[in-house]
């Protein structure tokens, strides 16, 4: 672990600079991911990437240059490409940052059971290739298959004042999906869609059942193929976990981004409809509705002890009681409008420079079980597994389609409905929250590929999520 | 650095490295590139990356796995990671079972092209973009530099593709709200070019200060300008893989099945030539392929492993299948006649966030972005304020389909995950009779 922590500060110390302030990143990250697909195991795939980003303040303007010659001539040619470039943006710039607080602490983050190496290759093609051949055989299952990803991340962070903040995780994303078609139609059905991965080791494999599960979920697939369209019309909806974490990630975590409101992503990953005298008073959701930026589960994908800026993480309150608290937003978003935000400057690599990104936004428990949910709704839908997503640019009006839908009547579960999809604007989508599932029905997810930034940038977000209820929601099915 | 010679001194170094009963491919990607972000007319952000990555396969007779890993550009410290990278998949590639649908090209074949590599000057660039916005609200990213694309195989094969480009994507923004969308990319950075752009996307920006119209979910005419037909054609590039169409992923599928059609006007093509992106992909050179002719479905794109476990025959599609440099043949619409063949109806600038309703469907829904115009007698009316629609290809682009514009035009992808994307599309606008808005 850390291998090439000592090498890399002294090379850091003896980098020199006329730079009011500099800093180094250095990220390096090792990953392995396995397939099988209809039985036959895909080739294997490994990967090494290791670069470190240079940044420097000089004179309130900041610039970076990212390089992956770690040599000290490569680092010292890589700092002098970033001061050349931030004298040149001399009277361009936005920002003026000289007053952006300098990081100085040292810490080691290091993810329980890092160090815990897991199993190599053949292990992994047997549990995988184990689940394939669960899969029944019917002419109809025409795609299927099972896969691992595993990435283990090492960050190391310095700067001219001195910090020294080390992090190292490992994430788990294991994967499931069977596809079922008549040759008209195609239905699948996975475990999760992409949003299972975990950090931790071999636990997370089993915490999210993949071993057994294959059978039941190409049962599922089956199912959908010979069930009727999903009716259009309003309807009480209970979203499982597995698409909570899609709701709550496109219309809470996106519009509370603060550099999204201060017009920075308006090119390109969009703008917000929340505004910056919302913070404290606007009315989110219903009351029902608390949603927490917490970096201290350890097995959520986005917990950290301090952000890829430095600034220490803590557990935060965004909305409480359905009234907005405070934005997802760094120590510079932070500078830039005096409100309080959260340790959330993040960046996907050492390619790319840090900016606002949500990382564990989970809504908080309420008090009802699943049983309790579904009894509480006269007639309803429900919804699991995300399969489709789309949001306007101010993150307001939502278009969302799930794999699984389940007619709810009386209080009772009833019949497979294809195609559920559904829509609304997340401004009034909240208000009808109407119940919220207890502890037991909240699943820890997330999502490898949260895009964003120009240039673009893929990060890691975790989602915990409990069932939970809107009221009268516009429901549709496809065009089947 | 110099990529080429950087490229043939690993391969140099690999090749002494192997086994007898051992082959390789070696897959090279590098760029130097800067990034500027805008907001407000001012540098929000700025930086530069230098990136090399190289993909190293190995085989042993059907056993093969890769490994990725990134390069520092310094010889000695590259041939070494390079040599870690095959030890470690010497250790494992053994053990794997054999696998069944491996059909590489063992071809040697030969496709070099290197265009030139003279640098924009990017401080210029900025000053004049921060001059040229004086007074306006742009946002949006300037992004130049060289990049570079290698491809080697122990069995002869030998790729080498550069080129050195910028790619300015930028938004005006009014007080109100709305926006419009432009871009200027090219290799070389003309003043002059660049100030009609940017007088061009004023212009637009005066219609956008009228008071909007807010429209009610409904069926309207509407004209889909080349940069929202793009957004389209993102979705249904993968409709035309061979693996897709196999397995029930394609949104394509009942066009293919003969169940479904598209208009008799759209003519599609996978054309090398005129395109950005290399000439080749891992599995061999690149060929011309008919996609769609008349609406009808033509040629998939298939890959060796899709041949392989599909029995088709391979066509020097990516591993991906998707289309490099899709075109799609002009109509008779002349671009003057737009708003009066509109008449009544939706000048859609450019669609977002587009995603699937119904997959196999072929529907779709997605948001109205940016320069999107109400029109009413041939004439821009105001705004519309944002809209979704959701549709089926089968119906816009089928039956629905009245005309397209006479002039395709090029439009060079602006994506940078991971890297600069090297691609391009040539599509031309799209007159609609129904195109179906809900919220």
């Amino acid at each position: 672990m850390f291998e090439s922590a000592q090498a890399l500060s002294r090379q850091f110390a003896a980098l020199r600079s006329s730079a009011d302030f500099w800093s180094l990143r250095h990220v390096r990250e090792i990953s392995e991911h396995y397939r099988v697909r209809r039985n036959v195991a895909l080739p294997p795939s490994f990967g090494e990437d290791c670069g470190a980003m240079l940044t420097v303040r000089i004179a309130g303007v900041e610039a970076y240059a990212a390089t992956s010659d770690l040599t000290l001539a490569g680092l010292q040619a890589a700092l002098e490409r970033a001061e050349h470039m931030a004298r040149a943006l001399a009277g361009h710039a936005l920002l003026e940052v000289r007053e952006l607080p300098v990081p100085t602490g040292e810490a080691d983050d290091v993810a329980p059971g890092y160090e815990r190496p897991l199993a190599g290759p053949s292990h992994w093609f047997e549990v995988l290739g184990a689940e394939s051949a669960r899969v029944p055989q019917d002419a109809r299952l025409v795609d299927w298959s099972a896969g691992l990803g595993v990435s283990c991340v090492e960050q190391i962070y310095l700067n001219s004042a001195g910090a020294c903040l080390r992090r190292a995780q490992r994430f788990v994303y294991p994967e499931l999906s069977v596809t079922a078609s008549d040759g008209h139609d195609s239905q699948s059905r996975s475990l999760g869609g992409f949003n299972f991965g975990q950090q931790g080791g071999a636990e997370v494999v089993e915490r999210i059942g993949l071993v057994g599960a294959a059978p039941r979920v190409a049962d599922e697939a089956l199912q959908l193929l010979l069930a009727p369209n999903t009716p259009s019309g309003p309807l009480d909806l209970l979203l499982m976990p597995d698409q909570m974490v899609l709701q709550i990630h496109e219309s809470i975590g996106h519009p509370l981004e603060l550099d999204r409101i201060l017009g920075d992503e308006r090119n390109y990953a969009g703008t917000s409809f929340v505004r910056l005298e919302d913070f404290g008073r606007y009315q989110y959701g219903s009351p029902l509705l608390d949603v927490t930026f917490d970096p201290g589960r350890p097995e959520e994908l986005a917990s950290y002890r301090h952000d890829d800026d430095g600034t220490p993480a803590r557990r935060e309150y965004l909305i409480r009681g359905g009234i907005l608290q405070r934005p997802l937003g760094g120590a510079l978003s932070q500078l830039r409008t005096g409100l309080p935000g959260v340790a959330c400057s993040r960046a996907c690599s050492w390619n790319r420079a840090p900016i606002d990104r949500m990382a564990n936004l989970n809504v908080e428990p309420g008090d009802r079980s699943l049983a309790q949910l579904i009894g509480g709704i006269e007639r309803g839908i429900l919804m699991s597994t995300n399969r489709s997503w789309s949001i306007d640019d101010a993150r307001n009006k939502f278009q969302f389609g799930c794999e699984w839908g389940q007619l709810i009547e009386n209080g009772e579960l009833k019949g497979v409905v294809k195609n559920p999809n559904y829509r609304g604007i997340s401004a009034h989508f909240w208000r009808s929250l109407a119940a919220v599932g207890d502890a037991s029905t909240v699943e820890v997810l997330g999502t490898p590929y949260c895009g964003k930034g120009e240039p673009n940038q893929a990060v890691r977000v975790g989602h915990a999520s409990p069932a939970c209820v809107f009221k009268t929601i516009d429901v549709f099915g496809g065009a089947a | 650095m110099n990529a080429r010679e950087h490229f043939h001194a690993l391969l140099d170094s690999l090749r002494p490295l192997l086994h007898a009963d051992e082959g390789f491919t070696l897959d090279y990607r590098a760029e130097v590139s800067e990034f500027v972000r805008f907001n407000r007319a001012r540098v929000r952000q700025a930086g530069q990356v230098q990136q090399i990555f190289a993909t190293l396969a190995l085989y042993l007779g059907e056993r093969h796995a890769r490994f990725e890993l990134s390069l520092t550009g310094v010889a000695e410290e590259d041939r070494a990671r390079l040599r870690h990278a095959l030890e470690r998949l010497r250790a494992v590639v053994p053990a794997l079972a054999p696998d069944p649908y491996l059909r590489l090209n063992r071809e040697p074949w030969r496709s070099e092209a290197a265009q030139p590599t003279a640098l924009p000057d990017s401080d210029a660039a900025i000053g004049q973009i921060v001059e040229a916005s004086e007074g306006l609200d742009l946002v949006g990213i300037y992004t130049a530099g060289p990049q570079y694309h290698g491809f080697a195989s122990s069995w002869g094969a030998l790729g080498w593709h550069a080129a050195s480009s910028f790619n300015f994507d930028w938004s005006l923004f009014h007080a109100n709200g709305q926006a419009v969308k432009s871009a200027y990319a090219g290799q070389r950075w003309d003043a002059l070019a660049f100030a009609r752009r940017m007088a061009s996307a004023r212009e637009q920006l005066e219609y956008l200060g009228r008071p909007a119209r807010t429209l009610a979910p409904g069926d309207y005419r509407a004209y889909l300008a080349p940069a929202a037909l793009d957004e389209i054609l993102d979705m249904l590039s993968g409709g035309f893989s061979a693996q897709a169409l196999a397995s029930g992923g394609s949104p394509l599928q009942r066009l293919f099945a003969g169940q479904a059609q598209l208009s008799p006007l759209l003519h599609l093509h996978e054309r090398i030539n005129g395109g950005l992106a290399p000439a080749f992909t891992s599995e061999g050179p690149r060929q011309d392929l008919r996609l769609l002719a008349g609406g009808l479905p033509g040629e998939r794109l298939v890959s060796s492993r899709s041949a392989a476990e599909h029995g088709l025959t391979a066509n020097g599609a990516g591993a991906h299948e998707y289309p490099l440099s899709p075109v799609v043949t002009g109509g008779e619409l002349e671009e003057t006649n737009i708003l009066a063949s509109l008449d009544t109806g939706l000048y859609i600038g450019n669609l977002w966030y587009l995603n699937f309703s119904d997959r196999p469907a072929g529907r779709l829904t997605g948001m109205t972005r940016f320069a999107t115009f109400w029109v009413e007698n041939g004439q821009l009316h105001a705004p519309v304020n944002t809209m979704r629609f959701d549709d089926s290809v089968f119906s816009f682009l089928g039956h629905h389909l009245e005309a397209l514009t006479r002039e395709p035009e090029m439009i060079l992808p602006a994506g940078t995950y991971g890297a600069r994307q090297s691609g391009s599309r040539t599509l031309p606008g799209a007159l609609l009779g129904r195109f179906t808005l809900t919220l």
